[in-house]
């Protein structure tokens, strides 16, 4: 199992990495395209903002091997962030381009909520879900975040409610993303990766 | 469906060990931070804050060696400061694992620094702490500890706070920190009134009624305590089921 850690710079992948040995599976950093190519599954962490994500992918040659990874069936995970980064573009950055993965643009929430979206929350699941297999359905997780992908077509599985109903897990063959950050989330959170990591093939 | 309420346990650490006191003085030894996280970890809390309250430049080297001890035991969210002063600062701190970080004395004296934060790690990692006292008929914000008065007005400061770009607040009665006497509802309840983001209210916590009054009348998104917790006085998971039966969304574990 050749599980990489898209690194560009996230400030959240060495929570990811340490929720994986947890599991007790390895991974390791891709920050080239040549890493990016060679592995089982991929992990694209983040947090802080969609224009710096996408020019700090862009500045490190890559954007096209992520897509060529999924275009290829590499199981692709998105963390909160990286959930956003696939859709084509956000409000928080006019004029980035996504990953476009999804058409879909990322939205501001709407600010008759607290924002950011802070704190533990739970789900309202609209489909079945691959990485929510095993995890209670009252279950929470935890969110940090302003900004949110409101439609997705039918990869949104599963939705939260703050403000606005936005997508919480994306799931589109082998693209999977949270909104939420399973590496922040507990035993639920766990669950959450060790579903993706068996997805990817590996024992989970 | 909605947001639970999160109960926030702080570590206060004079970089190394974790310390408590009554209203910032007269501090003792309270334990390994290591090990107090990963207790608090599994009993279910919600997030933790690790705090360097010496925050003396010499000892940030041995800080950033205990926030990335305590992230190790984590599987929760980690808030960590004391001290910070820059960008470079505050960088070193989220890479030594935090998620999120506490600016206090020098964002008073330099807002913009909440403004320099948040363009380079989202509103989101930075927490505006402020640590206030009841004086006259308003509440005025303290620094260096609680120990110097700025004149400036708690309320005002919150709000301009998060227009410089602070994601979230945590507001500190000094007047009730360390006396067990209950959170200061009417503080929170006016910070919380006059911001739209979430609020962590601090000082004073005691039974799990004072919970119950700090997330009603006191409008705090989230609670937070230290030695209730420390010496055993609160269980986390007692509480939370308190809350629950008082009608407060809490995320319940195990």
């Amino acid at each position: 199992m050749n599980i990489a850690l898209v690194e560009y710079g996230a400030g959240n992948l060495p929570s990811v990495e340490r929720a994986l040995a947890r599991l007790d599976v390895e991974s390791r950093r891709a920050s080239t395209p040549e890493a990016l190519a060679d592995c089982d599954a991929l992990i694209l962490p983040g947090v802080g903002h969609f224009g710096a994500l996408m020019r700090s992918l862009t500045q490190r040659s890559l954007v096209k091997p992520l897509r060529d990874a999924v275009s290829a069936g590499v199981p692709l995970l998105g963390i909160c962030l990286g959930l956003q980064a696939m859709f084509a573009a956000s409000d928080e950055a006019p004029g980035d381009t996504g990953l476009s993965l999804f058409p879909q643009n990322v939205s501001a929430l709407p600010a008759t909520g607290r924002l950011p979206h802070m704190g533990w929350n739970q789900l309202r699941r609209v489909r079945h879900s691959k990485l929510l297999e095993g995890v209670p359905a009252d279950a929470y997780f935890y969110f940090a975040h302003s900004y949110a992908a409101l439609d997705a077509g039918n990869a949104g599985v599963a939705l939260c409610d703050h403000s606005a109903s936005f997508i919480a897990v994306l799931e589109q063959g082998s693209v999977f993303a949270t909104q939420f950050h399973p590496e922040k989330s507990g035993s639920v959170g766990a669950q959450v990766l060790s579903n993706f990591v068996r997805q990817a093939g590996g024992k989970g | 469906m909605s947001l639970a309420h999160r109960i926030i346990p702080c570590l206060d650490t004079d970089g190394e060990r974790v310390v408590k006191g009554v209203n910032f003085v007269n501090l003792r030894d309270a334990g390994d931070p290591a090990e107090l996280a990963a207790r608090y970890n599994i009993e279910g809390a919600d997030e933790l804050v690790v705090l360097d309250i010496a925050a003396s430049r010499d000892h940030r080297p041995t800080f950033l060696e205990t926030i990335r001890r305590v992230a190790g035991q984590l599987a929760i969210p980690l808030t960590a400061g004391g001290g910070v002063a820059n960008v470079d600062e505050g960088r070193a701190i989220l890479r030594a694992g935090a998620d999120k970080l506490t600016v206090n004395t020098v964002a008073i004296h330099n807002p913009e620094l909440l403004t320099a934060l948040a363009a380079e790690f989202g509103s989101q990692a930075v927490v505006l702490a402020i640590d206030a006292k009841r004086v006259g008929d308003h509440w005025e914000a303290f620094v260096r500890g609680g120990s110097v008065p700025t004149g400036i007005d708690a309320v005002a400061w919150a709000h301009q706070g998060v227009d410089c770009g602070a994601g979230e607040i945590l507001i500190t009665s000094m007047d009730k920190d360390g006396t067990r006497s209950g959170f200061d509802c009417a503080l929170t309840a006016a910070i919380s009134k006059a911001v739209n983001v979430p609020v962590i209210a601090s000082g004073g916590a005691d039974a799990p009624e004072t919970f119950l009054e700090v997330f009603g009348e006191g409008r705090a998104d989230a609670a937070l305590a230290a030695s209730i917790f420390h010496d055993r006085v609160q269980g986390l998971g007692e509480l939370k089921q308190f809350l629950a039966q008082h009608g407060v969304s809490v995320r319940q574990t195990g």
